[in-house]
């Protein structure tokens, strides 16, 4: 089985968020994997595995300093590492994201393809489901129990107070939630071999921005609240005061 | 004459309510740009035009699938979009409209704005929360269409008398399907879309402890229940309960934190909650900085408390 597990390089979510000229400023975060394509290597490395063979190639649309993230996939197992580079990667939305990856990736034969079911940061929920659609593909997104089965794909996900069960064929995206696998960390031996391991970099073109940020400014600040002396006070201010009940 | 397109979400043939919302902040972008409000339902549901046009619509169509599937909801959608000439396409961010959102976006060449809690009808820019609503952008669309997804619990249907001119479109194909959809068991809304929730975080000592929670969410009629992420991790609660940055974002009208310390990736996922009330053992918790109203002391003693206040 020919996979593709999508990762990107992010803030770390214990980042606090500095903000500079309006525009969200980054410069003294940590940064990480983020947390959700870690499901998606993972279950690259499992889906592999189940199958009797094949590869996961690790990609990633970023600059540079992606190779770090790159290399910690090869080290948790996956065969070899692609960047799509482009200096300005991070300014992109999801909708132009996708744009990239399903020129970069619609060249290349494969069967899956996992992503993470958001990015933490830009949270904006669209790059696999955009990647999917531009290349004619079904997706299944915020999937908690993956099982492919003679090109089959069976996958669950939850909805608000339901579980839905969704089935498609291969050639198939996924993007993955929480609760579909536990993430292997990388051992030392498979750092080691990560060194090794193939990481091709590819320049790539960024389009025209599809969703321009004008501005970004902390949220609002609440007012300032108080402090009750129990369970009475506290039902008297919230039916009375706040008229919340 | 160009329209603003809203899809409504069903699920087995009924109506979402929360997509009303969504239906109420087409109108008010379609009043400031003089066009129709068009409603579309991507799979054969059981609506009342009634209830669609008091909420916003000019137009309520229905397409003929039986079953959802978010590729032929996105096909659908992009279809009518060329059809009418629309210029706008809103949806609701929850899973199934935060699934079809970029599919849309993708099927007309243009961008989209996910996750909104605000509009300048005039000039089009949406505010939208980023890193988990530890900051919040101004955002435009640089396309032909304007397609959007809008939070829950931050519009307003129109709560008008009206009632939409109903019709018949056909679906598009399906790739993937939803075969089955189960219900979780009771009788409680997701913490996603109630108006009260109240979550519980270490200083609930125990999972053993819960029904301490569960027994104040039984007495506030429509109360959801969430959990921190310490607690989803431990494994005392499933994960479709969590509130944070890597579980669930609410803005209900009333969060109740009890017991919850307040790290910034809780923060981020409910500090837009309209009320905040903390209660927790350590005065200087972070979570007190937030809160409406807070009382310090043990979760454990205060919760029987506060749901004998609650019966009176």
């Amino acid at each position: 089985m020919e996979i593709f597990s999508f990762v990107k390089r992010v803030p770390s979510t214990t980042a606090n968020v500095e903000i500079k000229d309006q525009q969200l400023d980054t410069s003294g975060c940590e940064f990480e994997i983020n947390p959700y394509d870690r499901f998606a290597v993972e279950e690259g490395l499992r889906q592999k595995e189940a199958a009797g063979g094949g590869t996961v190639t690790a990609v990633s649309f970023g600059d540079d300093a992606s190779q770090k993230e790159l290399r910690t996939t090869l080290a948790m197992g996956a065969d070899a590492a692609l960047l799509l580079k482009n200096d300005a990667a991070d300014s992109a939305d999801a909708a132009t994201t996708a744009k990239v990856i399903a020129a970069a990736i619609g060249e290349r034969s494969f069967d899956l393809l996992l992503f993470g079911k958001q990015s933490v940061g830009h949270d904006q929920h669209g790059v696999g489901a955009g990647v999917a659609t531009r290349l004619g593909i079904p997706c299944i997104t915020e999937v908690i129990s993956l099982d492919i089965s003679a090109g089959q794909v069976t996958a669950q996900r939850g909805v608000e107070g339901a579980v839905e069960t969704i089935t498609a064929s291969l050639p198939c995206a996924i993007t993955c939630q929480k609760g579909l696998n536990e993430p292997r960390l990388a051992s030392l031996k498979g750092i080691m071999a990560a060194k090794k391991k193939p990481l091709e970099s590819v320049d790539v073109e960024m389009p025209a921005l599809a969703l321009i940020v004008e501005s970004t400014q902390p949220p609002a600040a609440r007012p300032a609240g108080r402090i009750v002396n129990n369970a009475a006070e506290l039902v008297d201010a919230l039916r009375n005061e706040a008229k919340v009940l | 004459m160009s329209s603003v397109l809203v899809i409504l979400e069903t699920r087995q043939g009924e109506l979402r309510p929360s997509c009303l919302e969504a239906v109420g902040a087409a109108r008010v972008i379609a009043d400031a740009k003089g066009c129709a409000v068009v409603a579309l339902a991507p799979e054969s549901a059981n609506l009342d035009a009634a209830v669609i046009g008091a909420a916003g619509a000019d137009q309520l169509m229905v397409a003929t699938a039986e079953v959802h599937s978010a590729d032929a909801a996105a096909a659908t959608a992009a279809r009518v979009a060329r059809e009418i000439s629309a210029n706008t396409v809103l949806l609701t961010a929850t899973v199934r409209g935060r699934d079809i959102t970029p599919r849309i976006a993708a099927l007309l060449d243009t961008g989209f704005a996910p996750d909104c809690t605000a509009v300048d009808a005039n000039t089009m820019v949406f505010t939208r929360p980023i890193c988990g609503g530890k900051a919040f952008s101004n955002v435009r669309i640089n396309g032909d269409v304007v397609v959007a997804s809008l939070r829950p619990n931050f519009f307003n249907a129109a709560g008008r008398e009206h009632t939409a001119e109903a019709s018949e479109v056909p679906s598009e194909a399906a790739k993937a399907q939803v075969i089955e959809v189960a219900a979780q068991s009771g009788e409680r809304p997701d913490v996603a879309e109630a108006s009260i929730v109240i979550s519980g975080g270490r200083g609930m000592g125990s999972p053993d402890n819960w029904h301490l929670l569960e027994k104040v969410a039984d007495v506030i009629p429509a109360t959801g229940l969430g959990a921190s992420r310490a607690i989803v991790d431990s494994g005392w609660r499933p994960h479709s309960e969590q509130v944070g940055q890597t579980g669930k974002t609410v803005s209900p009208e009333l969060y109740i934190a009890v017991g919850i310390s307040g790290a910034i990736q809780h923060l981020a996922g409910m500090s837009s909650s309209k009320v905040i009330v903390a209660i927790n053992k350590d005065a200087d918790a972070p979570i007190f900085k937030h809160a409406t109203y807070g009382i310090v002391g043990d979760a454990l003693e205060i919760l029987p408390e506060l749901a004998a206040e609650l019966e009176k």
